[in-house]
C-alpha cells in the first residue's frame, strides 16, 4: 500500500476567524505542512475499556487524507467503538478509559487527551439511525454553525445551501427549508444529518453504519454520496455489508474481537488478505 | 403417516386452547381495570354533583363571587379568598418554577454520579411524601417567626412553593431523562457544549413533561389547607390586598405581598365548621370553585401538553 504523499494544501474557509488573525495565520501555514504519509490521523496502540470491559486492545490504523477508510468486522468486534473514539462520544458516559493515542494531523496532536470538545468541532458524526433535531430544515443545518457563533443570516444562509447541495437534499427540499426536518424520509432524514455534518466544513466525517436503516435505494443514494465527498473531506465509515465497504471504500480494515486483524487497500483486503481470519469473515464462513 | 398426522391435529387442539385461556384472562384484565375506574370516576362524579346541588343557590348568586365573608351566610361570597389563592400561586410559581428546573437540570445533566448526588436524589424524592402540615410547622418556625414575615401572602406562597418542589424536579427530571440518547448524541456530535446542548436541545423537547408537572405541582398547591392554616392565614379577611399593578411610576407594588389574606381552602374549612347549615351551602359553592379551578388547571396541562407535541412532531 502507498497512500498519496503530495502536501495538503487546502485552504481553510473558518469564517469565524477574520483576516490578519495570527490563530488562522498559524492555522493556514499549517495546514500547507504535508501530512506524514498522506494521513489525517493514525490510531497507535490504542485501547478502551467500558468500565472493567476491554473493548479494544491496542488498535493500529492509518486514516488516509480524503479517502474512505471502511471498518469491518462481526457485531461486538469494536469497530463502532473505535470510531466513536475519533470524536470522543464515549466521554459522555462514565467509567469509560482510553489508553494509547490517536494522533491527528497536522497538528500531531493525541485528540484522545485533549478536550472532547475541541475535537468534536473538528470531526463530524453522521449516526446509524437518522437523527434530525426536531426543528425545521434549515435549523438542522445550521445548528452546527451556531454552534460555532455563527449568527450572520446571510452566511448561514450561503453555507446551509452548499451543505445542502453537497449531501444532494437541496432540490428536494428547497422548497420547505422552514418546514420540519420530521417530515422527510429516512433516506432523506438521513442526507439532511449529512448536510448537518458537512455544513461546518469538517476536516473529517465519521460514518456509524449510516444506512443499516435504510431501504436499498435511499442506502445507494447515500453511498454515492460518501464517494463524492471522498474527494474533500476523509471519511471513516463502520458498516455491516461488506458489499458496501467493497463498493465504496478505497481502505478497509478488518477487525476481531476488539483487535485490528488486517489493513490495507479494499481491492487487496477483499482479493487477497493475508490473514486467514479475514478470508474466513469476507467469504462468509462467519460473522 | 397417519400417526404423524394426529399429533399435528392434537397440537393445533393444545395452542387452541392456550389461545383460549389467554383470551380470558385479558377479558378479565380489562374488566377488572374498566370497573376500578367506573368506581373512582362515579366517586368523583358523585362529590361533585353533591357538591353543585347543595352549592347551587349560592353559585348562581354573582354576588358570592363579588361579596366579602359576612356573618350573614347569604351575604358572604369568596372574593377574598379567590383573590388570596390567585396571588399565592402567583408567588409559588415564580419561586417554585425556577428553583425546581434549574434543580432538575443540574441533578439530571451536570451532578457527578457519586454518594453526594445519590443522598440529594433520595431526599428529593422522599420530600415528595412528606405530609404538608410538617411544611406548614416549618414554615411557621422559618419564615413566620425566623425570617420575621409574618402570616403573609409571601409566607403562604414561599410554603405552597416547598411543598411542591419536589413534584417539579421529579417531573423536570423524567422529561429530561426520556429525551433520547440519538439527540444528546447529535448536539455533542456537531461540537456543542453541555449548556447548548441542553438549552438548545434538551429543555425544548423536555418542556412538554416539564410544564405538565409544574400545572399538576400548582393544582396541587392550590387546594392545600393544611400548611396555610399553620402558618396562621387568617380567615375573615374583608378587604383585598393591595393592587400588584398601579397607574402611577413605578407601577408594579410589591406591598401585597405582605398583606393579610386568606385562601379558598381555608374559607371552605372556616364555613363547614360552622355550626349554621346555611353556611354548609356557601362551603359546598366554595368546594365546586376550587374543583373547577384544579380541573381547569390540569385541563391546561393536557391542553398545553397536546399542543407542544403536535407542534414538535409536523
Amino acid at each position: 500500500m502507498q497512500p498519496n504523499l503530495r502536501p495538503i494544501t487546502r485552504e481553510t474557509t473558518d469564517v469565524s476567524s477574520a483576516p490578519g488573525d495570527s490563530n488562522a495565520d498559524l492555522h493556514r501555514h499549517q495546514e500547507s505542512v504535508p501530512l506524514p504519509h498522506g494521513n489525517r490521523a493514525d490510531v497507535r496502540k490504542l485501547s478502551f475499556w467500558y468500565g472493567k470491559t476491554q473493548a479494544l486492545k491496542e488498535v493500529n490504523l492509518p486514516v488516509v487524507d480524503r479517502k474512505v477508510t471502511a471498518l469491518i468486522g462481526p457485531s461486538g468486534c469494536g469497530k463502532s467503538t473505535l470510531l466513536r473514539c475519533f470524536n470522543r462520544m464515549h466521554d459522555l458516559y462514565p467509567g469509560n478509559r482510553y489508553d494509547g493515542e490517536i494522533r491527528l494531523y497536522p497538528e500531531d496532536e493525541n485528540l484522545v487527551a485533549i478536550d472532547p470538545g475541541l475535537v468534536r468541532l473538528r470531526i463530524g458524526m453522521v449516526f446509524q439511525k437518522p437523527n434530525p433535531f426536531p426543528k425545521s430544515i434549515y435549523a438542522n443545518v445550521a445548528a452546527g454553525l451556531e454552534v460555532r457563533g455563527i449568527k450572520k443570516r446571510s452566511v448561514l444562509d450561503e453555507r446551509v445551501e452548499r451543505a445542502l447541495r453537497h449531501a444532494a437534499l437541496w432540490d428536494e427540499v428547497k422548497d420547505r427549508l422552514n418546514g420540519s426536518a420530521y417530515g422527510l424520509s429516512g433516506g432523506q432524514q438521513q442526507r439532511l444529518c449529512i448536510a448537518r455534518a458537512l455544513a461546518p466544513e469538517p476536516e473529517m466525517i465519521l460514518f456509524d453504519e449510516p444506512t443499516s436503516a435504510l431501504d436499498p435505494l435511499a442506502t445507494a443514494k447515500i453511498e454515492d454520496l460518501v464517494q463524492q465527498l471522498a474527494g474533500e473531506v476523509t471519511i471513516l465509515i463502520v458498516t455491516h455489508n461488506m458489499q458496501q465497504a467493497s463498493r465504496i471504500s478505497d481502505f478497509t480494515a478488518f477487525m476481531l474481537m476488539g483487535e485490528m486483524v488486517e489493513y490495507g487497500n479494499t481491492d487487496q483486503v477483499f482479493t487477497a488478505p493475508e490473514d486467514p481470519r479475514t478470508d474466513q469473515y469476507i467469504t462468509g464462513r462467519f460473522g | 403417516m397417519e400417526a404423524d398426522a394426529t399429533r399435528v391435529v392434537a397440537s393445533g387442539v393444545r395452542f387452541q386452547r392456550l389461545v383460549a385461556a389467554n383470551r380470558r384472562t385479558d377479558i378479565m384484565m380489562a374488566s377488572i381495570g374498566i370497573l376500578v375506574l367506573m368506581v373512582a370516576s362515579a366517586l368523583l362524579a358523585s362529590v361533585l354533583v353533591d357538591l353543585i346541588l347543595t352549592g347551587w343557590p349560592r353559585l348562581i348568586n354573582p354576588d358570592f363571587y363579588t361579596n366579602f365573608p359576612s356573618r350573614k351566610p347569604e351575604q358572604a361570597g369568596i372574593i377574598s379568598a379567590m383573590v388570596g389563592t390567585a396571588l399565592v400561586m402567583l408567588v409559588t410559581a415564580v419561586v417554585s418554577v425556577p428553583l425546581a428546573v434549574a434543580a432538575g437540570i443540574y441533578l439530571e445533566e451536570y451532578a457527578p454520579k457519586n454518594w453526594l448526588s445519590d443522598i440529594i436524589d433520595i431526599n428529593v424524592s422522599n420530600l415528595a411524601g412528606v405530609p404538608s402540615i410538617i411544611y406548614g410547622l416549618l414554615a411557621l418556625g422559618l419564615f413566620v417567626y425566623g425570617f420575621g414575615l409574618g402570616e403573609t401572602i409571601l409566607t403562604a406562597g414561599l410554603v405552597l412553593a416547598l411543598l411542591i418542589l419536589p413534584v417539579i424536579i421529579v417531573a423536570t427530571r423524567e422529561a429530561i431523562r426520556s429525551i433520547p440518547r440519538d439527540l444528546r448524541e447529535a448536539a455533542y456530535g456537531l461540537g456543542a457544549d453541555k449548556w447548548q446542548t441542553v438549552s438548545h436541545y434538551v429543555l425544548p423537547a423536555a418542556r412538554p413533561g416539564i410544564l405538565t408537572g409544574t400545572i399538576v405541582g400548582l393544582a396541587r398547591a392550590i387546594g392545600e389547607a393544611a400548611p396555610v392554616i399553620t402558618i396562621g392565614a387568617l380567615t375573615f379577611i374583608a378587604f383585598l390586598p393591595p393592587p400588584p399593578v398601579q397607574s402611577t411610576p413605578p407601577f408594579v407594588n410589591f406591598d401585597w405581598l405582605t398583606s393579610p389574606f386568606t385562601v379558598m381552602p381555608i374559607q371552605l374549612f372556616n364555613w363547614v365548621s360552622r355550626p349554621q347549615a346555611e353556611f354548609h351551602i356557601n362551603a359546598a359553592a366554595t368546594g365546586v370553585v376550587l374543583m373547577v379551578m384544579t380541573l381547569a388547571m390540569n385541563g391546561l396541562a393536557i391542553y398545553i401538553r397536546y399542543q407542544l407535541r403536535k407542534h414538535q412532531r409536523s
